[in-house]
């Protein structure tokens, strides 16, 4: 399992219930049913992919997950997983509001464009940055969001929005391995990893 | 064509109602007795755990697969997904299809006798509803000594009566394969339908309903059954298949023959279609569709429906399909979801249509063994 997936699975408590969105072909969906014995629910844009998931045993739905989140009542879900996916979203303030809501918990991760890399392609090359995680040119990437760590954190704190975890790694896109940076994250880590939560949610644990 | 045949298998007849203990219709008329034509494959489990029911189309019967002799040539409706080693494996699974309530394959409808004028009923027969059909269902359940069903898995107006399956039984039903379907008929669904009866009725042979042992309305049932089947269709599955392709012919002839093949086409299914079916049957069938709307099972609208229920949903749309399109089954999966129901949905790219369903399809196939496995690995009781 990519890396990631790894400590978020890692974060998650048995028998809860868990929504992943843009679950792919619900590799951290069918780890955490196996493992944690999880209420695993999933959405994924491509029918390939959902059907995929489906013949796993999973349960997904295919759509676009900042509209299917709409329907599910208040706290349905104890994680909601959104992995690598973050940078990509038009109205993050609204789409995390709404996961707060139908979740306790969010688990959120983001490719961290404060990576030393990419801060020396900008200073010597003049170029848009381009890496392993974010491989894309300006005029066709999918990432319209420029996250770094200190930003999400500063993000968070305007928002009243509770980080209860968070982990800054070093892997590349879908690798299995990496290792967790505990000193200068914002410099050198390719991910971060926030487990955030209501304002109130402190108290509740 | 037999070698296609893995199993034999009998229509089967199971009557009930007899007065004064008629079926209460949705109505409120009385109905009885019922006589419901059935068949089944598969063997049931000594717990009972492994029954899943089909049910069928429109126009539809009892005979979902498998052949009724050793020289038979034509397998029944859905034998590409009925069967053993199939998506639904008989090898696993005791499988149970019968003919709606209201139908003309040997279940009680409009061309049966009615015991009470040793006549057949006719336009007397009282209307049926979509939950009419489910409660007889429920009785033949009943009587096969099945206290809850692995599945219930259909499409179209099946898909509908798999829902008030689910709204009406939700403690029977373990499982749930709606499939190109709708939670209520549209006004334009209802529109074609109505067209379709007015072919009939306009029929000079339909004489108000009363044509049995005379000539029948068969150029009405024809037109209707050619504009169902426009509907079933996609305009570029049209196009794939027909195009503006003549018929045995270079140049267009200047007059009113089937000139085109979409034409010829049209002709060939409403004819084929009136040497099986009746027509008061399809005035019945087609007024219980446009009649479903699942809001009426529950005081609370679509997502009261599946108050109390614990079923699992497989929802499975298809993009072409205009008839019942995707947002409808979208609407469908909304409600399970705010009912916390556990659900799965998948939107299938096809071409064909409507009938898509009922066509070979590797994706729906992959999809419906791997739902059902599942239920089946959980159990009766769910996880």
């Amino acid at each position: 399992m990519r890396f990631d997936l790894r400590i978020i699975a890692s974060w998650i408590e048995p028998g809860s219930r868990v929504l992943d969105l843009g679950c792919g072909e619900g590799e951290l969906l069918q780890y955490l049913k196996e493992q944690k014995k999880v209420k695993a629910t999933g959405i994924e844009k491509h029918e390939a992919e959902v059907a995929v998931c489906i013949a796993k045993g999973l349960s997904v739905l295919q759509g676009d997950f900042n509209l299917e989140v709409a329907d599910y009542p208040p706290d349905s879900f104890d994680y909601i997983v959104i992995s690598q996916t973050l940078q990509q979203i038009y109205e993050p303030v609204a789409l995390i509001h709404t996961l707060l809501t139908i979740g306790k918990k969010v688990i959120v991760s983001f490719p961290n464009f404060s990576y030393w890399r990419i801060r020396l392609q900008l200073l010597f090359a003049g170029y848009a940055p381009k890496s392993k995680e974010l491989p894309y040119e300006w005029y066709d990437t999918p990432n319209i969001r420029v996250i770094t760590l200190r930003d999400f954190r500063n993000f968070a704190r305007d928002k009243d929005i509770v980080i209860l975890n968070e982990v800054a790694i070093n892997t590349h896109r879908q690798q299995e391995t990496g290792n967790i940076v505990r000193y200068l994250p914002n410099l050198r880590a390719t991910y971060g990893i926030f487990l955030i939560g209501r304002a109130d949610s402190h108290d509740a644990g | 064509m037999s070698a296609a045949c893995l199993g034999l298998v009998r229509k089967q007849f199971f009557t009930f109602g007899e007065p004064p203990h008629e079926l209460v219709l949705e109505s409120g008329e009385r109905l009885g007795p019922v006589t419901i034509a059935y068949e089944t494959l598969g063997i049931l489990a000594p717990d009972k755990d492994n029954a899943i029911l089909v049910v069928h189309a429109l126009t539809g019967d009892s005979h979902v697969a498998g052949c009724y002799t050793e020289d038979d040539v034509k397998p029944g409706w859905w034998d590409i997904m009925v069967g053993p080693g199939k998506a639904i494996d008989t090898e696993r699974y005791f499988v149970i299809c019968a003919n709606v309530l209201g139908g003309c394959m040997g279940s009680t409808g409009p061309s049966s006798i009615n015991p009470a004028t040793d006549r057949p009923y006719g336009v007397s027969f009282p209307l049926v509803t979509i939950g009419d059909m489910v409660t007889a269902q429920k009785a033949l359940v009943d009587h096969l000594g099945i206290s809850r069903l692995l599945a219930v898995v259909g499409g179209s107006v099946g898909g509908m009566q798999v829902l008030a399956w689910c709204a009406r039984y939700p403690e029977m039903v373990r499982g749930a394969i709606p499939l190109a379907t709708t939670p209520r008929h549209s006004a334009q669904a209802i529109a074609f339908n109505e067209v379709a009866r007015q072919a009939i009725m306009a029929d000079p042979h339909w004489r108000g309903g009363d044509y049995y042992g005379g000539a029948k309305p068969d150029l009405g049932l024809a037109v209707a059954r050619m504009i169902g089947h426009i509907t079933y269709l996609s305009n570029e599955s049209m196009r794939q298949k027909f195009g503006r392709q003549l018929r045995s012919r270079d140049a267009l002839s200047f007059h009113f023959d089937a000139g085109f093949e979409v034409e010829s086409y049209l002709r060939y299914q409403g004819n084929k279609f009136v040497e099986r079916f009746d027509a008061n049957s399809f005035l019945y069938l087609t007024k219980a569709a446009d009649y479903f709307d699942l809001d009426d099972y529950a005081a609370g609208g679509l997502d009261g429906a599946f108050n109390g229920s614990r079923t699992s949903f497989l929802v499975v749309a298809f993009t072409s399909d205009w008839l019942y399109p995707t947002e409808q089954s979208r609407a469908l999966v909304q409600a399970l979801k705010r009912s916390g129901l556990d659900v799965s949905f998948c939107e299938i790219q096809s071409d064909w249509g409507h009938d898509a369903f009922l066509l070979p399809n590797e994706r729906l196939h992959t999809l419906v063994a791997a739902f059902l496995s599942r239920i089946s690995r959980e159990g009766l009781a769910g996880e």
